[in-house]
């Protein structure tokens, strides 16, 4: 199974890496909601209880999750567009991998592409909004199990809706409701990383990591029927 | 029988929870929107979802189309429940709260929970063939059922921390007369769900046969057509 995830792992980053779709379109898309929610929040609005911190750096935490999680809805949508081209999904089924490592190395490939995203937004974040590092630690546990979690739940949404005339559009609507709950979690454990106290973040981290393995298994499990149907 | 019950049910609801049970002391009035708002948050959020996931668990397990189209009608009553429990929660806060929406952490699940299983019915819509469609919706069915309780609570976790319990409404003094509205609401909903379900599944049953018949119909067809070609073939 892992052998499985592996290979296809690579394979969705050697696609990935020779289209730059990634880092030529999705990363920039990332950036551009980070601008946009600087225009949407005035920078020079503060904070009424503490007129020396600003708007904007109070709420940073929410914003880089928020565009985090825009640019992996189009990077999952770039993870399945590929599968469904050319009849790559039945080729996929031929090869006789295990349904459960196809499931793992799609998630694993997103996982390392919003890693790489988050660090780029994550700087973004930092410059443009300014905002202090309290726990980093926590803040590296939480952008894990965040991640993950997006992966996961995300892998699994977007094969459902794979080879679906519709799956631009459906995507979103079946994955934001579903990872609510994870921009919830992710946020105030990211506030409490940040502007502390740490305390008050890690049980939202561990949601978060419960989240992961929850939606790590349902796609284990899942992946089997979903891809044996027709 | 079932629609009688519901019908009856419905009309002495609204004797007991308009005219019959007191106002309230701290809400007047707006309290008997809670006869109706409650009652569909329960039946529309567990109950219906519920049936969606238990009728999509049966069908995973054994293709039976009977529960995946139960699924499928109770997820579509349970959207309707899930939507009037959101009118109605909002209609409360309004003189209430004063604003029509507070993040209140049941009535911000609940919309999300409305999202959720608008998508699942989305997935039914879909122009797909029907195998294929109904085990997509099935595995969506059962992880959004578990989502729905996911959602719950962490939202009710997020405003705890923030803020204590909004006020409740069931407390300990109830008045006894309410008390019996409130279940009279229940059983009269739940009556109207089930009355509801059994009616759209006996259309979406119908629906199925159509679809299985016109098939049949259109093979006896072809093969009858492909015998006469048979037998125009032997003469010549």
């Amino acid at each position: 199974m892992l052998r499985d995830a592996w290979l296809i792992a690579s394979k969705d980053l050697r696609v990935e890496w020779s289209s730059k779709v990634l880092t030529g379109q999705v990363l920039p898309f990332g950036v551009l909601v980070l601008i946009l929610f600087g225009f949407g929040i005035s920078p020079d609005r503060r904070v009424v209880e503490a007129p020396e911190r600003a708007v904007l750096e109070q709420v940073a935490p929410g914003l880089f999750w928020m565009a985090v999680l825009l640019s992996a809805l189009l990077a999952l949508g770039r993870s399945f567009a590929i599968e469904s081209v050319d009849g790559n999904l039945d080729a996929l089924k031929l090869t006789g991998l295990d349904p459960a490592g196809i499931f793992l190395g799609k998630g694993l490939a997103v996982w390392l592409e919003l890693v790489a995203l988050e660090v780029v937004l994550g700087a973004g974040a930092f410059l443009l909004y300014g905002a202090p590092l309290g726990h980093p630690g926590l803040l590296a546990v939480t952008v894990a199990a965040t991640t993950t979690s997006v992966a996961a739940a995300g892998t699994l949404y977007a094969a459902l809706a794979s080879g679906l005339r519709v799956r631009d559009t459906l995507v979103p609507l079946l994955v934001l409701p579903v990872l609510a709950p994870v921009l919830l979690g992710a946020t105030l454990a990211t506030e409490a990383a940040l502007f502390g106290p740490a305390g008050d973040g890690w049980p939202w981290a561990g949601f978060l990591g419960a989240f992961a393995l929850l939606y790590l298994g349902a796609g284990i499990l899942s992946f089997g029927p979903l891809l044996e149907e027709t | 029988m079932l629609g009688v019950l519901s019908a009856v049910g419905v009309a002495a609801l609204l004797l007991f929870g308009l005219i019959l049970s007191p106002p309230d002391v701290a809400q007047a009035d707006s309290v008997r929107l809670f006869y109706i708002h409650v009652p569909s948050a329960i039946v529309g959020l567990y109950l219906a979802f519920g049936v969606t996931c238990l009728g999509s668990i049966i069908h995973l397990r054994n293709g039976s189309v009977f529960w995946d189209l139960l699924a499928g009608a109770a997820a579509e009553i349970g959207v309707v429940f899930a939507g009037f429990t959101l009118v109605t929660g909002m209609l409360w806060g309004r003189p209430t709260w004063g604003v029509y929406w507070q993040w209140d952490p049941r009535l911000t699940s609940t919309s999300l929970s409305f999202l959720l299983f608008l998508g699942y019915l989305a997935v039914r819509r879909l122009d797909l063939d029907p195998a294929v469609r109904s085990k997509r919706a099935a595995i969506l069915g059962i992880i959004g059922f578990l989502n729905l309780i996911i959602v719950r609570q962490s939202v009710q976790w997020w405003r705890s921390l923030h803020q204590g319990s909004t006020l409740n409404p069931v407390d300990a003094q109830i008045d006894g007369l309410m008390l019996f509205s409130f279940f009279l609401g229940l059983i009269a909903l739940t009556s109207v769900f089930f009355w509801l379900l059994l009616h759209r599944f006996r259309v979406a049953w119908m629906e199925h046969q159509i679809e299985a018949a016109s098939v049949t119909t259109a093979l006896a067809a072809r093969r009858s057509e492909a015998a006469d070609y048979d037998g125009l073939a032997g003469n010549t």
